[in-house]
């Protein structure tokens, strides 16, 4: 096991350095000059301009810039944005608050996911079964983006349940984003839950647990559940790697100061160095993550081994 | 609480001579949306402490399903058992709660499947498994129900039991496996053992020393065992008794020695012929004509009759004995043996009353 997760460790060196080469050059080949941008009205003095240019390796082709970006890599340094400040920072402050709209979004996910998956799994057909089926299907069906925008008008702004926008509020100001950041997951781990559960129901062993004269209980939560919960437990793990990274939409929405708002604000603003950052930590996030659930499988499931 | 007494040694009940098990009647159904399929359809057996009972059939013939029925782990819905009754050491098992039931489960009838690997939980180890039986009834500690596991593995010669009693299902082959089922079973000293298949996917050699052990089992616990079966050869060595299903009913039934040598109902004497014998070497085999009823729409009269070679139909049947209209009842042929046909006497080569 160990050399297993070294190896799968090592690989993501090569990944990461391919992900940020491949973004770094979508970002090079953006059109617009970042550098004119930066003085808004007023422009920049020609000297100026020349001399940012020259300082951040624009005139140079993109394997030089992508070369000293590198180079800086190995250093710790992830570099500067436009304005001097470094990139390494903005990740610093950022990072929390996405951190925090990710836990609460897996909380809901995981907890309120599981619960209809099972209830619904285990009584099949009954209206809570079909309440699930229909909730679910329609919560897969709306884009988050509208979605974010309903929420935020019926419970921010009608029902006043909870704040638009922003984190004044502290963690109560995540629950309402972190809700709209997991209900697509929601529903696809409330589904999975009731198919693996219905599945396992039907399986040979749940019929010799029966035949052994097992309480009902144990045949459910210790037959039933268990193998029922792997495919589950494996899906939530990965949905972390992807919470982390891919909450752009509603870290913009909701005006939530994390690194998905950072990185669409980035790309307007043409801050290579900070969407190279940002995108290579969210792959980096999404690697990491999949690696603990592929441990995390081989835990639960005996007959998966590695080396 | 139940009032059954399930402590008590198997073994000292065997001398009484009291049947274990009565099955009356029996009738059980499958109500689905595309209609009614009638799985079992008034099965009747009796089984005593230290008897070995067969049940014969093909695939759908109601075998494994009436020992589900008896068992009490069918699945209903859809299953419904829509008639007769289950006596188990005289008490009606259909009459009790879902509790008692439970507690009969295990210390009273056991049973063993056909697939060991998949009726194996795969996620927990095969010492916690069997293990279960004393803490889910004896409120046994997880350690002593180890313990137990280890000496379970051990009689039912699972090389080193104590070793392997961590390992999980797919680490042992496939006739051990059975043996960790077998082990199961047998934990709680049942008094019934209903084995279901628990040969037919394994390979003859290890068959054979399958069924060696349960045999010798049975002979130290003195235990009933129902052994459900399409393999003649299997039914040959083991049991003193064989009932013949098809459709979901009983066909035939007598010694294990008298229905194989003489068969008095067609499928029985079908049976026989499609068996390969060693004299008769070059020989064509004799398969039995079309296909096996559907349960949801079974043939009127006797349900064999579409593939009946004695058939008697319309004006040279006798009366009230047409294979299309009358149903056979299940009767006594010659002493010792019961047939569901209207001409068995002929099938046998005697003559008719």
């Amino acid at each position: 096991m160990g050399r297993y997760v070294a190896r799968r460790l090592l690989l993501t060196i090569p990944v990461l350095l391919g992900a940020s080469f491949l973004i770094f050059a979508m970002v090079y080949a953006l059109p617009g000059d970042p550098i004119r941008a930066l003085g808004g009205d007023r422009p920049l003095s020609p000297a100026v301009i020349a001399e940012l240019r020259e300082r951040f390796h624009l005139n140079d082709p993109l394997y030089v810039q992508y070369w000293e970006y590198v180079k800086g890599l190995f250093q710790g340094d992830l570099g500067t944005d436009f304005r001097g400040r470094p990139v390494l920072d903005t990740i610093e402050r950022t990072l929390p608050v996405t951190v925090k709209l990710a836990l609460v979004a897996i909380v809901f996910e995981a907890v309120i996911g599981l619960v209809a998956g099972v209830l619904a799994g285990i009584r099949r057909n009954s209206f809570f079964d079909n309440l699930v089926l229909v909730s679910t299907t329609l919560v897969v069906s709306i884009p988050i983006l509208v979605l974010a925008f309903f929420a935020q008008l019926l419970f921010g702004l009608r029902l006043q349940w909870f704040p638009i926008a922003g984190t004044n509020e502290g963690l109560y100001s995540y629950l309402l984003p972190g809700l709209v950041l997991a209900s697509g997951s929601l529903a696809y781990v409330a589904r999975l839950t009731r198919t693996s559960l219905a599945e396992n129901l039907r399986a040979d062993y749940v019929r010799t647990a029966r035949a052994k004269g097992l309480p009902n209980r144990t045949v459910i939560v210790r037959h039933t559940l268990r193998n029922s919960l792997i495919p589950v437990v494996t899906y939530i793990g990965a949905d972390i790697g992807t919470l982390l990274g891919g909450a752009i939409v509603t870290e913009t929405v909701f005006n939530l100061p994390g690194i998905g708002r950072e990185v669409f604000n980035s790309i307007r603003s043409q801050e290579g160095a900070v969407v190279v950052g940002i995108v290579t930590l969210m792959v980096f996030f999404f690697i990491f993550f999949n690696l603990v659930v592929d441990v995390l499988y081989a835990v639960l499931d005996p007959r998966i081994r590695y080396d | 609480m139940t009032n059954l007494d399930l402590t008590k040694p198997t073994a000292e009940l065997a001398a009484q001579g009291t049947p274990l098990l009565e099955v009356d009647d029996l009738r059980v159904e499958f109500r689905t949306r595309s209609g009614v399929v009638k799985a079992v359809n008034g099965v009747s057996y009796s089984l005593g402490a230290g008897e070995t009972l067969a049940i014969l059939g093909e695939s759908g013939s109601g075998k494994s399903v009436s020992a589900q029925a008896i068992m009490g782990i069918l699945e209903t819905p859809p299953a419904v058992i829509s008639g007769g009754g289950i006596w188990f050491q005289g008490r009606n098992v259909l009459e009790m709660s879902a509790e008692d039931q439970r507690r009969i489960r295990g210390p009273g009838i056991s049973m063993i499947f056909q697939d060991a690997l998949s009726s194996l939980n795969p996620v927990y180890s095969v010492g916690f498994q069997i293990g279960e039986m004393f803490r889910a009834h004896r409120g046994m500690s997880r350690k002593a129900a180890r313990a137990k596991a280890v000496e379970l593995m051990d009689r039912v010669r699972i090389p080193a039991a104590a070793r392997r009693v961590d390992d999980y299902p797919h680490q042992f082959s496939g006739g051990m496996r059975q043996r960790v089922m077998i082990a199961m079973a047998i934990a709680l000293d049942p008094r019934i053992l209903i084995a279901d298949e628990p040969t037919t996917a394994l390979d003859v050699t290890v068959q054979a020393q399958v069924m060696d052990l349960l045999k010798d089992l049975q002979q130290e616990t003195g235990m009933g065992l129902i052994l459900i079966t399409h393999d003649l050869g299997v039914v040959n060595e083991v049991a003193d008794d064989v009932a013949v299903m098809y459709a979901g009913e009983i066909v035939e039934r007598g010694t294990v020695d008298d229905v194989f040598s003489r068969p008095s109902h067609p499928y029985t004497d079908g049976l026989m012929s499609s068996v390969p014998q060693v004299e008769a070497k070059g020989g064509r085999l004799r398969p039995i004509v079309g296909q096996p009823p559907n349960l949801a729409d079974i043939p009127s009269g006797c349900p064999f009759h579409p593939r009946c070679s004695h058939r008697r139909l319309g004006a040279e049947a006798a009366p009230g004995r047409e294979c299309s209209t009358d149903v056979p009842p299940l009767r006594l042929v010659v002493p010792g043996r019961e047939a569901a046909c209207h001409y068995s006497e002929e099938v046998l080569g005697v003559r008719a009353p």
